[in-house]
């Protein structure tokens, strides 16, 4: 084990250099560049034997991984923002074909207008592709996580690609200390690559094309079944990581001071921390809330969050991305969840913030929880959403 | 390449087809324009075989240039590099 002052994109090219996948494809965007010119030094310099194809697109980018993966090679790609919605069409081939692959997010707002700061929104239009979508807090998660997607993208009961997301800047270009696990260790546990087939040209077999109308929704309905299945794989995948390499988070969620919590706040990604923060500073002040921290956003952690919120008095949601006309996504899942038991519904509230990389911070966030737990202290009904604007 | 195991997956059906001769690849009705070849001011150069992105040309050195029209898109490309214009594009519809 060696520790290392990491970036988070770094951190995430340590990850897929200890995995060694035989194909990685990219192309540069900002913030996901530096991931992707890390791993070319480690081709580079000989620390990593991968073939690394540089190509001329986002779009081509997953496809060649899509077709390393078909034909039995681990593979990876990292894109961002813009780059992720040029390659959206492959998205959805790759997790329909029941290819195991990782890919990671390093998210940024969604042009225009022009904006390299992040947001959640370009992780969250990925949301019905059929892929796993877990996202970081820190820079040691981003690591964890992208060792642990391989092992989860490649476990028979899921056989679905899955995409790491951390924003950019805030953890992408940030420095912390890593601990990397050992290399042969990270080999072994993963073991050998599992897939459902390979095309390496023994037989004669076609990916993907026409199926009638009853066998194309078998194909799909196998993909909802599987990501219920990935539920308990993430956590079992979570718990072998934590005997192997010391650490593990959980599962779906990361439930913080929310045990015994009579409100609780729901988030996602690095500002997380804050939020925590927020919440240590209101506990001292009497105010009895935790913070229940998704992971994983696909498949959606419904039962955690029936078993926490569901318990609550009040549930206050921070989106960091907005369906437009809507609701924050969190939150949409969260309620669509929730009422599954609706004689026990706690007071609820959506603030949309942070959008377009606006600075939310720990004081930001003590505010908006006090005055969501003052209002239904008092038998206010809260504010049912907000766009929480800085200026 | 490390060794890959192949296991079933344990839900779902697999987007998987085994191939068959079909209609796959034949232009059908959409071709607004063919090539049709000029024998007799053909060099028997090769450049529209090369360049054909189908594959549907080939040039014999006895009889010139015959053109497979099932597949043929009609996209031009023969004429365009044929150095004796041999290769002249005509409208379907005559």
């Amino acid at each position: 084990m060696v520790r290392k002052a990491l970036t988070g994109n770094h951190a995430i090219s340590y990850a897929v250099k200890l995995v060694k996948p035989e194909v990685i494809a990219a192309y540069p965007i900002t913030p996901q560049t530096s991931i992707v010119e890390k791993l070319s030094e480690m081709v580079e310099s000989g620390e990593l034997d991968s073939t690394m194809i540089r190509v001329e697109s986002e779009h081509s980018a997953l496809a060649a991984c899509y077709g390393a993966a078909l034909a039995g090679a681990r593979a990876f790609t990292a894109t961002s923002s813009q780059g992720l919605l040029y390659m959206h069409e492959v998205v959805h081939w790759v997790s329909r074909a029941r290819i195991p692959m990782v890919m990671a997010v390093v998210s940024r707002t969604i042009n225009a207008p022009w904006n390299i700061w992040p947001d959640h929104s370009d992780f969250m239009d990925q949301r019905d592709a059929g892929w796993i979508m877990a996202y970081a807090m820190d820079n040691q998660e981003a690591l964890d996580l992208t060792i642990q997607a391989f092992k989860i993208s490649e476990d028979p009961e899921v056989y679905l690609p899955v995409m790491v997301g951390i924003e950019g800047f805030i953890l992408g270009h940030t420095t912390m200390p890593v601990e990397i696990p050992d290399e042969e260790l990270v080999r072994e546990w993963l073991g050998p690559r599992r897939q459902p087939y390979v095309v390496d040209g023994s037989s004669p077999i076609g990916v993907g094309g026409l199926t009638m109308p009853e066998e194309t929704e078998d194909i799909f309905h196998g993909i909802q079944e599987s990501m219920e299945s990935a539920k308990r794989v993430i956590e079992r995948v979570d718990r072998e990581y934590g005997r192997m390499f010391g650490r593990s988070y959980g599962g779906l969620t990361q439930c913080y001071r929310c045990e015994d919590a009579d409100y609780l706040a729901v988030s996602m990604g690095a500002w997380s921390g804050d939020l925590m923060e927020a919440v240590n500073k209101l506990r001292e002040e009497g105010y009895r809330v935790g913070v229940l921290r998704l992971r994983f956003y696909r498949p959606f952690p419904r039962e955690d969050l029936l078993e926490h919120a569901g318990r609550s008095k009040g549930v206050v949601v921070f989106d960091r991305a907005v369906s437009f006309g809507a609701w924050g996504p969190i939150f949409a899942d969260l309620v669509a969840s929730l009422a599954e038991r609706p004689e026990k519904l706690p007071a609820l509230s959506n603030i949309v913030a942070g959008i377009a990389g606006v600075n939310i911070t720990s004081e930001d966030f003590e505010k908006l929880v006090k005055r969501f737990i003052e209002s239904v202290e008092k038998g206010e009904k809260p504010v049912y959403f907000e766009w929480f604007r800085k200026r | 390449m490390d060794r890959v195991e192949v296991v079933k997956p344990v839900h779902g059906r697999l987007p998987l087809t085994t191939p068959s001769k079909g209609v796959a690849g034949k232009t059908g009705l959409w071709r607004t324009e063919r090539p049709v070849v000029d024998n007799g001011k053909c060099t028997r150069c090769f450049q529209c075989e090369i360049y054909c992105p189908v594959n549907v040309i080939r040039v014999e050195p006895e009889t010139g240039v015959s053109i497979d029209y099932e597949y043929c898109k009609g996209c031009g490309v023969c004429a365009d590099v044929c150095p004796m214009r041999a290769i002249s594009m005509v409208p379907e519809a005559g």
